[in-house]
């Protein structure tokens, strides 16, 4: 009887050290959690979460004070994608924070702008070419929609134009077939 | 190749060919209509940029928009007229969206513009390519890749993709029989350029009469016809590689880095024509054929409607669908206002079947069919299952760009799934999720930087302000302060009284 | 918006399945040739079950159920399990095999395509470790064969419970029951020639051999591919030759095993189930030597005359893992 209790704990011994040597030697590095839910947030840096950025976003979710459903670029894809990282169960977007809108580029009107920089202060990416007493312009490549730059213009002179499909952009659709349910 | 010494690959279909209601006339000739409509992205890359506009009388021949880019061709007039617009029209495309299009009118005087010929031999090769990229030629296989780029590297073999494969298409066929001595001459000219020491040229068993007219008219001992057992997709580059050579090359690999290059009839054609005649692509051999009453090949002017030539040909009576390409890889097209471009070399009219046979979407059963046919020796049932189920980093380790989509699977599939669609879908949601990656992770950098650089201001501006203050005197700095006190104190009475 | 390609073969599900029957239909004659009716009447039974067990599922399901009838599927499955059990076997049996192989087998694990197991292997293991004596309860055949033709009495034998035998329904155990049972009761002694009423070409030899032939017309007909059934086959051989090399007193040649009990219809109509067997030629071949080894271990050393079932039911576990290690090499890499 105490030799098989011997035994068996002499195995347990045995394992618990190999497993001890394993996880020191053979660890791997990998992205700490805040890169990885960087990496899956859309960069737009609107603050529509509630949050300055997306970065700071990432942080929270990683500390557990804010949800997943609160980025609406990211939309419903960007959702699942966080929660399959973070092990927790899919939850649609949390309309406090916002929709999900189509993806728009924001364009200045030279006729009415005045050059004030308030536009170019806002925008978190830098993409508006500007100085004071100048023309503002956006760079359309580097606009990501945040609408940040409408409400400091004092003229009122920023819209957002849809992007749209191009022949270029265009996507094949995921296949709709006959499907042989019927409901 | 096995033990037999027979030419084949792995997998591969052997389709109804379909060819010979096409080929019972010669080719017919061009004929001008009254509105010509050229989009200008004919060519993979970007589109070529206008030097027309509006009003403006241009002569046959003469260029309409010039390179933007390396890769980038250049558009000409089919013929001689004004430009009447510049605006969106329907472009042969599946997503039947709009692109920037030229619309031309033609006078009817079919004016050429002052052509040359141009002595290749003594150009040097930078000017030869130069020559290739302005007057607008591409592959006409469908592909439409620029043909100076694949013009620009020195190798050991030419091979001639004569194979033309897919079912009802036969506009290279015809031109083989009737233009045997111009393109000839192109093969010549491609040799001469590329450096090859000498050329092969891979055609199907099934086009007798072309072999027959090559054979009498080739007095070129290094162009040598190699005939090939007719399977789809044989004309698939890197099968006809195999075929002709042997080498397996992956999707990522190109014929160029292995001494080899692969050109199509039409490509030759055009080369000749340019160097021998001095003209740029303004036309090309498309096949109509399908459920019409006379199918036949037509010598076609870039940017003509197509409902001439179905009009032409005579469509049979009831529902009917456009198909652009064959019924393999081809596209639908939303009417027949659509125009000829580069890369249209057929055009098949299907007609509307009735629900005869039972087409309902089954699930897959695991057959494994549509892996024996497989001619890049995927496992398509593996990549369906992970397109299906969006599982796209799956797709990858089951090399699911390295399908071609020749639709092979999709045409054994007993469950009538519908395979390629899938491949489609899932390559689409692969590539844009790429780019959005990247624009993300540029919008990340510059938000970064962003953050960075208003630190930095606010160091710097904290140090100046530190600065300027150790400078000042301390009996100065007291009297600041007490200044100050005073101030505020005022202030503060101020705000009791009110 | 139609995709391409435009163009289909002709083949589709049920122009296969009925290439099946072609090759399952002699065997039946021949059956019914030396054991009377008794078969057809539990296949008519057997198939209008399993076609009605289908049709609910479906319903269930909220699937539209026609395109899955028609595809010729369930009955084949419900086919390969009648032939597996004897034909004296009441209604009630036939049920609860029926069920298992239909509803639990493949409609709880998804449906067509879907299912894990082989489903006419799960009804009839169910039965087996159920009512194992029914199971060895095997019709004996008269000897007036062509006469069984004309003879309807047997048609409606599922109906009678018939256990202990009487003058018109003899009932038996298989050559393979009763080599098992002499075996374990004398071990020493395995002579073929000294085995009590044991003739090589017994009737039920026979209609393996006629299982053979339909296989090879499969073959022909490039409705299943080489790899299973060759395999299987040849690791039978092999194995057999092997262990009665050793101790030909104990175990039995080849021949034997594969005249008798279900290798040869498993080898062309069982394990070539596409849905439960690998994709890949060299998993196909791995899983075939793998079957072939463990049907033969269960009926030398295990308690089972026949271990075909259980060997494919083990064998369709590994079936992702031998898949994903056999995965061939794709073009130009």
């Amino acid at each position: 009887m105490i030799l098989t209790v011997m035994i068996i704990v002499g195995i347990c011994f045995v394992i618990g050290v190999f497993l001890g040597f394993a996880s020191i030697k053979f660890k791997t590095q990998s992205d700490p959690i805040v890169e990885k839910i960087d990496k899956i947030l859309p960069q737009t840096q609107c603050g529509q979460c509630g949050y300055p950025g997306c970065k700071p976003y990432a942080q929270a979710i990683a500390d557990g004070s804010a949800d997943i459903n609160q980025c609406p670029p990211g939309g419903d894809d960007g959702i699942h994608k966080l929660a399959d990282l973070m092990g927790v169960d899919y939850k649609p977007l949390n309309d406090e924070h916002g929709i999900t809108k189509e993806k728009a580029v924001a364009i200045i009107d030279e006729d009415t702008c005045i050059g004030c920089t308030l536009c170019i202060q806002a925008c978190p990416v830098d993409a508006i070419l500007g100085a004071a007493k100048q023309m503002h312009t956006v760079i359309e490549k580097e606009c990501t929609g945040c609408e940040l730059c409408l409400p400091p213009c004092p003229v009122d002179c920023i819209i957002m134009e849809p992007v749209g499909e191009t022949a270029e952009s265009w996507k094949w659709k995921y296949p709709v077939t006959s499907i042989k349910q019927v409901r | 190749m096995n033990i037999f010494n027979k030419l084949s690959f792995h997998g591969g279909i052997k389709p109804q060919g379909n060819k010979n209601i096409s080929t019972k006339n010669p080719i017919k000739k061009i004929f001008i209509p009254d509105m010509l409509i050229l989009p200008l992205r004919q060519s993979v890359g970007k589109a070529p940029k206008l030097i027309v506009s509006e009003g403006d009388y241009v002569l046959k021949g003469q260029q309409l928009a010039k390179p933007s880019s390396n890769l980038s061709v250049g558009i000409h007039a089919p013929t001689s007229g004004y430009i009447k617009r510049i605006a969106m029209h329907p472009v042969p495309h599946p997503s039947m969206l709009n692109e920037e299009c030229i619309f031309l009118e033609p006078d009817h005087k079919d004016q050429w513009i002052k052509k040359k010929v141009i002595d290749y031999k003594n150009l040097k090769l930078e000017e030869v390519l130069e020559q290739l990229r302005q007057n607008g030629l591409v592959g006409m296989g469908g592909a439409t890749f620029p043909t100076h780029i694949k013009a620009s590297s020195k190798i050991e073999t030419l091979i001639v993709n004569a194979a033309e494969c897919e079912p009802f298409i036969t506009c290279d066929d015809m031109a083989l029989r009737e233009k045997t001595e111009e393109f000839l001459t192109g093969v010549d000219i491609a040799m001469h350029i590329l450096g090859a020491k000498k050329a092969i040229i891979g055609i199907e068993d099934n086009k007798q009469e072309a072999i027959t007219e090559l054979q009498k008219k080739n007095q070129n001992s290094k162009i040598e016809i190699k005939i090939i057992p007719t399977v789809y997709p044989s004309g698939d580059e890197k099968r006809l590689l195999f075929l002709v050579s042997g080498l397996k090359i992956k999707k990522m690999d190109r014929p160029s880095n292995h001494g080899f290059q692969i050109f199509n009839v039409g490509t030759l054609i055009s080369i000749a024509r340019l160097f021998i005649h001095g003209e740029p692509v303004i036309s090309r051999v498309v096949t109509f054929t399908g459920n019409l009453k006379q199918p036949n090949n037509f010598e076609a002017l870039i940017g003509t409607p197509i409902k001439y030539f179905l009009n032409d040909c005579g469509i049979k009576e009831g529902d009917h669908q456009i198909i652009m390409g064959g019924p393999m890889m081809g596209f639908e097209l939303q009417n027949s206002e659509i125009t000829v471009t580069k890369s249209m070399n057929c055009v098949l009219i299907k007609r509307n079947e009735t629900q005869s046979k039972d087409t309902s979407i089954m699930p897959c059963i695991r057959c494994s069919r549509c892996v024996e046919v497989c001619p890049a020796e995927l496992q398509p049932q593996e990549l369906y299952w992970f397109s299906k189920s969006k599982q796209f980093e799956k797709t990858l380790d089951y090399k699911l760009f390295d399908c071609i989509e020749c639709g092979c699977c999709s045409y054994v599939c007993p469950s009538n799934i519908p395979l390629v669609s899938y491949y489609r879908y899932a390559k689409s949601e692969i590539r844009s999720e790429e780019i959005s990656g990247e624009r993300a992770d540029i919008a990340r950098d510059r938000n970064e930087f962003r953050l960075f650089r208003l630190d930095r201001e606010k160091t710097e501006r904290a140090e100046r302000n530190a600065q300027r203050r150790a400078q000042i005197p301390d009996a100065e700095k007291k009297k600041l302060i007490e200044e100050k006190k005073a101030a505020i104190d005022m202030a503060l009475k101020d705000k009791e009284e009110i | 918006m139609i995709s391409s390609p435009i163009i289909k073969e002709s083949d589709s599900v049920s122009f296969v399945m009925s290439h099946v029957f072609f090759a399952l239909i002699p065997s039946l004659l021949i059956y019914i040739y030396f054991f009377g009716y008794g078969i057809l009447g539990n296949l008519i039974f057997g198939v209008t079950l399993g076609v009605l067990f289908e049709y609910l599922c479906l319903k269930l399901r909220n699937i539209s159920a026609k395109p899955f009838l028609l595809d010729g599927s369930t009955i084949v499955t419900c086919w390969l399990l009648i032939i597996s059990i004897p034909s004296g076997s009441p209604w009630w049996i036939i049920l609860i095999g029926v069920f298992s192989a239909i509803v639990i087998a493949k409609h709880i694990y998804g449906g067509l395509g879907s299912n894990i197991f082989n489903p006419a292997m799960i009804g009839y293991a169910i039965l087996l470790i159920s009512f194992p004596a029914m199971m060895t309860n095997w019709e004996v055949s008269n000897s007036l064969g062509l006469n069984n033709f004309l003879n309807l009495k047997n048609l409606f034998n599922l109906f009678h419970v018939q256990l202990i035998s009487n003058i018109d329904a003899v009932s038996s155990a298989t050559p393979l029951d009763n080599i098992k049972t002499y075996l374990f009761l004398n071990a020493d002694n395995l002579n073929p020639n000294n085995f009590p009423n044991y003739e090589i070409f017994n009737p039920r030899s026979i209609i393996n051999i006629s299982y053979f032939a339909g296989g090879l017309y499969l073959l022909h007909k490039k409705i299943i591919s080489w790899h299973l059934p060759i395999t299987l086959i040849i690791t039978v051989i092999l194995f057999s030759s092997f262990m009665s090399l050793i101790d030909a007193n104990k175990f039995m040649g080849p021949i034997h095993h594969l005249l008798n009990g279900a290798v040869i219809l498993g080898a062309f109509f069982i394990l070539t189930d596409p849905v439960t067997s690998p994709t890949t030629k060299r998993g196909k071949i791995i899983f075939a030597i793998l079957i072939g080894i463990i049907t033969l271990t269960i009926r030398n050393f295990g308690g089972y005359p026949d271990g075909i079932a259980f060997a494919v039911i083990f064998m369709n576990i590994w079936v992702p893992l031998i898949e994903k290690f056999t995965q061939p090499k794709v073009f130009g890499y």
